[in-house]
Order: C-alpha cells, then structure tokens, then sequence
C-alpha cells in the first residue's frame, strides 16, 4: 500500500466495494439456473446411497469435484469395482470439457491485476451451470470486480449444493418416477435457452447447433469420446462458418 | 487398489481425492493457464469459446436425448418435442429462459400424463 500511495481509505472502500459485490454474485443462489442445479443434486444423493456411497463421502465428493457428471462416473466406478486408476481414467475422460471452457471463461473473468494463483483457485468453482451464468452475467460486472462476483456466485453455489445433498441424503427422500422425470428435464431445458442467450455474437449459436446436432451422430460412432470429439468438430465448423463470413464481408 | 481395498476411515477420502479431484482439477487448472495465453477478441479465443460451447451443447444433447434415472424410461421423441416447444417459446415470447422452462415442462408432464 505504501508503494500506491493510496490513503487507506481507499483501500478500506475497495474492499467494501469488492464485498458488494461478492454479495450480489452470492445472492444468485435464489435465481432459476441455482434452484435447477440443486434439484439435480437432489436426485445425485439418492444415486449416491443407492451405491453405499456414505453421506460423509457423498458431500466430500460434490464439493471436491464439483462437477455433476464427475460425480456420477466416480460413483459408477467405485459400484463397478474399478481399480483407483481406472477410476481416475474414466474421471479424467468426463472432465476434459472442463479445460477449454475455464479457458474461454477466464479471459472474461480476470481484471487488469488479477493473480494467476486466485483465477486458479476460482477455476475450481467452474462446472456448467456457473459457466452458462457467468458468460451471461459478467459482462454486466465491472472488470476489476469480476472475481469478487464470480467468487460470491461459485462458493456460494457450490456450498449450498454441498448442503443440498447433505440434507436429502438424511431425509432419504423419495418422488414419485413423474417428479423425478421433471426434474431431470429441467437442467438440459435451462441449458438450451441460457446458453442460446449468452451468445454475443453469430459464432456461439453456430457452434451450439453444430454441438447439438453432431453430438448424437459422434456418440454413435464413439460413445467414450462422445463429448471431447462434438468439441472439437463444432469447434471447426464454427471457425469455418467464421472464416467464410469474414470473407464474404471484405470480398 | 481399488474402492474396497482398505477398510481404514480415510481410505475412501483419499480414493476421491485422487481418481476424483486430481482427474478434474487439473483440466481445470491447464484451462487457467490456456485461458491466460489468449487475449481478448483474438482469434484464438474465439476459438476456445466455439469448442468449449460445442462441448456444453454436447452436454445438453446428452441429457435430452440419453438420460439417466426416471427420464430414461420417457420416450425420446416427447424429450425432443418438449425442448423443442421451450425452445420455440424462447423466441417467441420475448426471450425468457423462465417461459422456456415453463413450455418444456408442460410439453413434458402432458405427455407424461397421457401416456
């Protein structure tokens, strides 16, 4: 501080200000895609009993991994007798998505003095849900204040559904197949249209309709890289929808 | 090793911490260093964005078209009207991710209901 030459009261806003604004980043608990999020981990605890995952155990791994599909694959290896490598593999295979979606993320997450070592300790909190909200949400937030709220949205998130699955597991809660069904539908259906709205130029929506109508297509032909693979292909037929309308501008 | 091997209390931690956090955080933690390379309107990132989209678009074709748990026993063709309906209700009615929840899950319960 003494090199700043800042009077201390400044700092002392600042850090008011970064605190207003984690609390409106936190206070995004109470908004749809959250509440969608949790009714998932709803039907992930009873998943996580089915297979004598314990209640200890089950809230470690949500708020460890955070990442839904993570969590099932660990569970459905450990059901399947995996050894500790195997299980790692498979983990690793789900969770590949992660890394091209924390980089596209951190460029509009980071400030002018953002530390490498704080965008790594935030990236944890990125699973697909923060990442739809925060693509839509950020944008709104002043740079240097991104991190705050992307912190306050990200723990917040990620402890309540920690508490979420705690809670259910105790209860042993149980729905009717329809309610379960429901709720289900609700994550892919908030996904489509979020995403579809985050979008702030044409290639985001090319590379959404390429990802939704190849995925099928790719996991026909490779269910184990399903995923990594409708990445990559719509990632080309986005750069080259982008290519061509570059072109046809200036030509 | 595996899930079983040991019957100490912290073996299942460490089980998680390993096959589970490791495999995970790691992607996410090359993602920061990708991410810090890439500078804002470059090429590059638009890029990683298109993959990365592609990739949740992948996510969400997954959970409509090859669910887990009671969706898969609902046919595949009301999972696909249903989106279908929020989707075009998105658009049509001044582009609220709430009408779209509301459209699907109403296509969804209906069918549900009449079959």
């Amino acid at each position: 501080m003494a090199d700043s030459g800042l009077p201390s009261h400044h700092a002392d806003e600042n850090l008011r200000t970064r605190f207003s604004w984690f609390l409106s980043g936190a206070s995004l608990i109470t908004s749809i895609p959250a509440l969608i999020l949790m009714t998932a981990h709803v039907g992930f605890a009873g998943f996580a009993s089915e297979n004598g995952v314990t209640l200890l155990q089950a809230t470690f791994m949500v708020a460890i991994i955070w990442a839904l599909p993570a969590n099932i694959v660990l569970i459905g290896a450990i059901a399947g007798g995996y050894s500790l490598f195997g299980a790692a593999i498979a983990v690793g295979l789900s969770s590949i998505r992660l890394m091209p979606m924390v980089a596209a993320f951190v460029p509009e997450m980071r400030g002018p003095k953002t530390r490498k070592i704080t965008l790594l300790f935030l990236s944890h909190f990125i699973a697909v849900t923060a990442w739809v909200m925060g693509m839509d949400r950020l944008k709104h937030v002043p740079r240097d204040m991104r991190t705050s709220y992307f912190a306050g949205l990200g723990i917040t998130l990620t402890l309540t559904n920690t508490l979420v699955v705690a809670v259910v597991y105790v209860l042993s809660t149980d729905f009717p197949p329809l309610v379960f069904a429901a709720l289900f539908f609700l994550t892919p259906m908030y996904f489509l249209t979020s995403l579809w709205g985050s979008a702030r130029d044409r290639s985001v929506h090319v590379a959404m309709v390429s990802g939704l109508l190849l995925f099928p297509v790719i996991h026909s032909i490779a269910p184990a890289y399903d995923l990594l693979l409708t990445g990559v292909a719509g990632g080309i037929v986005t750069m080259a929808y982008v290519h061509l309308a570059k072109r046809s501008a200036t030509g | 090793m595996t899930w079983q091997s040991l019957t100490d209390w912290w073996w299942p931690y460490l089980f998680i911490l390993l096959a589970g956090w490791l495999p995970t955080d790691v992607w996410r933690f090359i993602g920061v260093f990708i991410g810090g390379r890439v500078s804002e309107e470059s090429e590059a990132l638009i890029a990683v964005r298109a993959v990365a989209t592609a990739l949740v678009a992948g996510v969400i074709a997954q959970l409509i078209l090859y669910p887990s748990g009671a969706l898969a026993e609902t046919s595949v063709f009301l999972r696909i009207g249903a989106a279908a309906a929020g989707f075009v209700a998105y658009l049509a009615l001044g582009r609220r991710v709430i009408i779209s929840v509301i459209a699907g899950e109403a296509v969804l319960l209906c069918g549900l209901l009449l079959t």
